[in-house]
């Protein structure tokens, strides 16, 4: 893909045009300030906009804890975790104390957890998981899941704007090989899915770096004839089940695809809303597809079989048009 | 002696050293010091008498929601610690057993015995109970129960202040017990405010059983206050059933934060005088504890100090008791008669955002 502008540089225009835009918004986390953030998703922030980039110790508890005081006084926080995995760390303060604040005190939590996602070769099994689906399970977050450069812009800006607290997963893969021309205009807002490719005979639902990897298998079967359309859910919670839904009416038939491990999670969800909201739509069982159940492996000759594939998405959906 | 009104304005305290002599007595504290210390007491009573009647309703029964964890024996910890801080202006972060420092902070009953009773019209409106309560919008945080956890969140109240140029002199207080300071929450927050240098106060109170776990499994150091050195701030041991002992480290501490010298570990030694909630009789505290010093009862001290330096009269604290009393019960009465939450008027939502709440349109 050429272009000009990358998904990690989207991520940083947003976080530029966010600090810009709004006095109460700030950065916290590890490595952020004169490094650029392990990645380089804050590079030159912190001397763009002094004392509103923090280098912030390694305590992904109290980095959380922080923001959420300053959240409620008033501040717009954004933390950086190095990896979504470290967001372990911060878990207890994420989903207890973040999650559940406007529900028991009437006080928004506008915070923005931005969470380095998924897999890249030689990552290994801690610094390449996709922790979307442990989030939504709770009530009071939101889950984005952006798959392009425009989404990762406008997206961030958005969760920045909302008053609730936004986990916003971030592929890494995507960072630096997936480019546009331009960031382009905010087309959908948060919680509606994306027709990423129009198709009539069956229907992949997926979100971030998979849509791609959904996108060159629905190629691959047109092939042999075949209109695969491709719903990027862009927004996992809430998740849009009318998009989804009027997607499976135009197919009949519906592959769910997920880079997360394959127990529950964001396909069995998707699954489950299909096969209860719209059992009379489908010509063939819904299917699912997700990595291995195990973790993430290390050796790329590994790690390539442990996750979806072009091959192993086109692969299940010749078994569900055969049906 | 008049009983404080609720929300009362307090003085600002002096960052100078309790030097003053009161022109009442011939007493070295300054007429500041005494004024607080009669404020905290009043605190405590009424904390202590509150608390009384909550265990007696639960254990009445059907009348609470919920558990109740009492705080008996660490009233002047949590009094002295609340009296320092104004509502409005300060940062509190309290924890299971500062009834009286959450009254002395300026919480009113009514909005203890709202929760307590279940009644839709408190703080939480039944969505969360009891000692969760807060209204973290007037800097008083809801503390969930991970314990350790609200000691960032203070910290970042204070940060954002910062930021936004309106700290002032603003502090931020918050507590935990000796069996919150082994989480891993407590000492990344203990951690973080250091290096941002807030202006936070610590409380530890350690009543020696965290639950019914002793001192000997909980920590390994000698005193919890070495801790402080560890995280580079100041910190102090005190005897937590000494009010005047209380109030002054927590005088001090506050000044210093105020100062600019960054978070204050204040470590108070007490006993609990109770179980670690109404369910539990306490059978793992051997009787001996129950005599030591630190189970001395820091209601009786305080007043007896009190008395003793001239401050109060005998008559008058009976005439403070019969007032506490009548007020508790026209609120319990009051209470009682308010609405329970309605699970048909709930708008189940628990975001702010009502366009992004699943299942409701916007």
């Amino acid at each position: 893909m050429s272009g000009s502008i990358t998904y990690l540089e989207a991520i940083r225009e947003a976080q530029y045009d966010a600090l810009r835009n709004d006095p109460a918004v700030f950065l916290y986390g590890q490595d952020i300030d004169t490094f650029g953030g392990a990645f380089k998703a804050t590079k030159n922030l912190g001397k763009e906009f002094p004392g509103r980039v923090f280098d912030s110790p390694i305590s992904e508890d109290a980095m959380v804890g922080l923001a959420i005081g300053a959240a409620i006084e008033g501040a717009r926080p954004i933390v950086e975790m190095q990896f979504a995995d470290f967001s372990s760390i911060g878990f207890n303060q994420i989903i207890n104390q973040a999650a559940t604040l406007y529900w028991r005190t009437e006080t928004p939590c506008p915070l923005t957890i931005r969470l380095p996602s998924g897999g890249t070769a030689g990552s290994g099994p801690f610094h390449s998981q996709s922790m979307e689906a442990i989030y939504a399970h709770y009530p009071g977050l939101v889950i984005l899941t952006p798959a392009t450069v425009e989404d990762a812009y406008w997206m961030l800006l958005d969760s920045v704007e909302l008053n609730d607290p936004v986990i916003f997963c971030e592929h890494k893969f995507l960072y630096y090989h997936l480019k546009a021309e331009s960031i382009g205009e905010r087309s959908l807002p948060i919680g509606k899915a994306r027709i990423a490719r129009p198709g009539r005979h069956a229907t992949v639902v997926t979100y971030s770096a998979m849509v791609h990897d959904a996108i060159r298998a629905a190629e691959e079967l047109q092939l042999d004839g075949y209109q695969i359309e491709v719903v990027d859910l862009r927004s996992v919670k809430p998740m849009d089940t009318d998009t989804i839904l009027g997607s499976v009416a135009r197919t009949g038939r519906l592959l769910a695809v997920g880079e997360a491990f394959p127990w529950g999670g964001v396909t069995a969800e998707v699954i489950s809303r299909v096969a209860s909201e719209g059992f009379h739509l489908l010509d063939a069982p819904p299917m699912r597809l997700n990595a291995k159940d195990t973790p993430i492996p290390y050796h790329p000759n590994l790690w390539k079989a442990h996750r979806p594939t072009v091959a192993s998405i086109a692969g299940a959906l010749r078994n569900l048009l055969r049906y | 002696m008049t009983i404080p009104p609720y929300f009362a304005k307090k003085k600002p305290v002096s960052a100078s050293p309790v030097t003053t002599s009161s022109k009442r007595t011939s007493s070295v504290y300054s007429t500041d010091f005494q004024e607080q210390y009669l404020n905290a007491l009043y605190y405590m009573r009424l904390s202590r008498m509150l608390e009384e009647k909550l265990g007696a309703l639960y254990r009445a029964g059907g009348r609470i929601v919920g558990g109740v964890y009492l705080g008996k024996g660490q009233e002047a910890f949590a009094a002295a610690m609340g009296v320092q801080l104004r509502m409005g202006k300060d940062v509190y972060g309290p924890l299971i057993r500062d009834q009286a420092g959450r009254l002395a902070f300026g919480e009113p009953i009514i909005e203890t015995l709202r929760t307590y009773l279940g009644a839709a019209t408190g703080p939480m409106r039944g969505r969360d109970g009891n000692i969760h309560r807060g209204r973290p919008r007037e800097g008083y945080m809801a503390m969930i129960s991970h314990l350790g956890s609200l000691l960032s969140v203070v910290a970042g109240a204070l940060f954002a202040r910062r930021l936004k140029g309106t700290l002032g002199d603003s502090i931020g207080a918050t507590s935990v017990g000796d069996g919150g300071t082994s989480t891993g929450a407590f000492h990344e927050g203990m951690n973080l405010a250091a290096v941002e240098k807030l202006p936070l106060i610590v409380s530890i109170a350690n009543n020696q059983y965290a639950y019914s776990t002793p001192n000997t499994r909980q920590y390994a150091c000698e005193n919890l206050v070495d801790r402080a050195k560890g995280y580079g701030v100041h910190g102090e041991h005190i005897d937590a059933t000494d009010l005047a002992a209380c109030l002054t480290a927590f005088r001090g501490a506050a000044a210093r934060a105020k100062a600019g010298e960054g978070p204050q570990i204040v470590v108070g030694t007490l006993l609990r005088l109770a179980g670690h909630g109404e369910h539990d009789d306490a059978s793992y505290i051997p009787d001996k504890k129950r005599h030591t010093h630190e189970a001395r009862d820091c209601i009786e001290v305080a007043a007896k100090f009190a008395m003793e330096q001239g401050w109060v009269s005998e008559t008058a604290l009976t005439t403070q008791m019969e007032e506490i009393r009548r007020l508790i019960d026209q609120t319990v009465a009051k209470v009682s008669k308010e609405p329970a939450p309605d699970p048909f008027k709930e708008n189940w939502q628990a975001l702010s955002t009502a366009g992004l709440v699943e299942g409701q349109n916007p």
